[in-house]
């Protein structure tokens, strides 16, 4: 049979989603948030989530609905601040001890799921050297200047917004969409994609920018 | 009575802008560090590296051209220069820790004597950490330069001894502008190569938490007339 990765709607394409599972969250800056896909999660009341998402409170993500509804119980990201001046959902639950944290450099944080998806266990990076980010972690010295230890983050599912797709799982990002969603896809066992369109056709090779190897469903929600 | 006319947020822009010379990489922190990518001297041909990837981020997008997938760290809808090219967060990083970055100008609440830097952290009760990629970019730009204001509000000083906010990056500060003055940061503490017209050395100094030395040719800090933010 050949391959066809298009499933008719985000619940379908969510339906095998345990409790207790590691989420990453594609997007940044109002770019590349796969907000339907995060609202069918919150649907489907799975819970014990981790989050494994840039920010914990972007104003144009719905993470927030997750956090809200009390699905989550863990966040890894680099920002965890409400815009506002009240607490935001995540603030809130995070001080009332509901909700575990940690708060990564946002290099770290891309460079640990990278990791992840490629096979490496731990890296040594400069950054977070000297700062409480870095405090409990093993510093070892190379050549003349420090580094911290940092593990790979991998996880069950990933929720990804891309432009196009084709019945392979090919995916094409339109400008700064693309973020995170290259190494989180790498890191996930079950990757969902939430696209504009599905391509008839194959997309062409040199404009495919997540090859469909990494991504096992994909749903059309529009533009 | 002193004369003095402390530079506002947008001078402040201008100034460390003229010190940006031609092909170099940029990455402008959030805040006061954005606005320097509009003061850009005319023969100034550089590329700004904005954290999600964007390598070549031009000026903001006029309302109805606006796309809300072409947006920089700050999450403002931006244009493309030409030339640009647009890569994926690990990248981008990648980039910021290997060096690539010639210049990263950021803000920042303190920065010590020895160029340790604290920006990320105000110690907000309630709030949330947000660190985004400022250690990233603090620890591994080629140089780094700052954006501030010379005290707080209340009137302490933001150039000190050492940071009591927890830090950024440790010794990574090259130089600092101020509303009062540019001072650099050296082996030999803080050197103020800079300095506005009707403050003297004097008052500057109590106005910093450091010693500072001057320049044998300390310069008058001028920037023509800017409307402030806000």
């Amino acid at each position: 049979m050949a391959i066809d990765k298009r499933v008719t709607s985000a619940a379908q394409a969510l339906a095998d989603v345990a409790d207790g599972a590691r989420v990453f969250i594609t997007g940044f800056g109002g770019a590349g948030f796969p907000n339907v896909l995060i609202r069918a999660l919150r649907e489907s009341g799975r819970k014990n989530l981790t989050l494994i998402v840039n920010s914990a409170t972007h104003r144009y993500s719905l993470t927030h609905e997750l956090i809200e509804a009390g699905l989550v119980c863990k966040v890894v990201c680099s920002a965890a601040r409400g815009q506002g001046k009240d607490l935001s959902p995540f603030e809130k639950l995070w001080k009332a001890g509901k909700i575990e944290l940690t708060c990564l450099p946002q290099g770290t944080f891309a460079e640990c799921i990278r990791a992840g998806g490629a096979g490496i266990p731990a890296f040594y990076t400069p950054v977070g050297v000297g700062t409480e980010l870095a405090r409990g972690k093993e510093v070892r010295r190379f050549a003349d200047r420090d580094y911290v230890l940092e593990h790979a983050i991998t996880g069950e599912l990933a929720l990804v917004r891309a432009d196009t797709a084709d019945a392979y799982g090919n995916l094409t990002f339109r400008y700064a969409q693309v973020n995170f969603a290259l190494a989180m896809a790498s890191a996930a066992r079950l990757v969902i994609a939430e696209v504009r369109a599905v391509a008839t056709e194959p997309i062409p090779h040199q404009r495919v920018q997540l090859p469909g190897i990494y991504v096992d469903r994909i749903v059309t929600v529009g533009a | 009575m002193s004369t003095m006319q402390p530079l506002n947020r947008r001078q402040m822009a201008w100034r460390a802008a003229q010190d940006i010379g031609s092909g170099l990489l940029v990455n402008l922190g959030i805040g006061m560090p954005v606005h320097v990518a509009d003061h850009l001297k005319p023969e100034a041909d550089i590329f700004i590296q904005a954290e999600n990837g964007v390598i070549g981020a031009g000026p903001l997008a006029a309302p109805q051209a606006a796309d809300a997938d072409l947006v920089d760290a700050s999450s403002r809808r931006i244009t493309l220069r030409p030339g640009a090219s647009i890569v994926d967060s690990t990248w981008s990083f990648a980039m910021i820790r290997g060096g690539h970055i010639d210049i990263t100008i950021l803000g920042a609440f303190e920065v010590a004597a020895n160029g340790d830097l604290a920006n990320w952290d105000m110690r907000v009760a309630d709030k949330g950490p947000l660190v985004g990629g400022a250690m990233d970019l603090a620890a591994c730009a080629r140089s780094v330069w700052v954006i501030m204001e010379h005290t707080t509000r209340k009137g302490s000083p933001r150039l000190v001894e050492a940071c009591t906010l927890p830090l950024t990056a440790m010794r990574c500060v090259s130089r600092v502008y101020t509303d009062l003055a540019v001072v650099d940061v050296t082996a030999a503490g803080f050197v103020v190569r800079d300095l506005i017209d009707g403050l003297s050395q004097a008052e500057l100094a109590q106005r910093t938490g450091a010693p500072l030395t001057f320049a044998p040719d300390v310069r008058v800090l001028t920037a023509p007339a800017l409307a402030d933010d806000q």
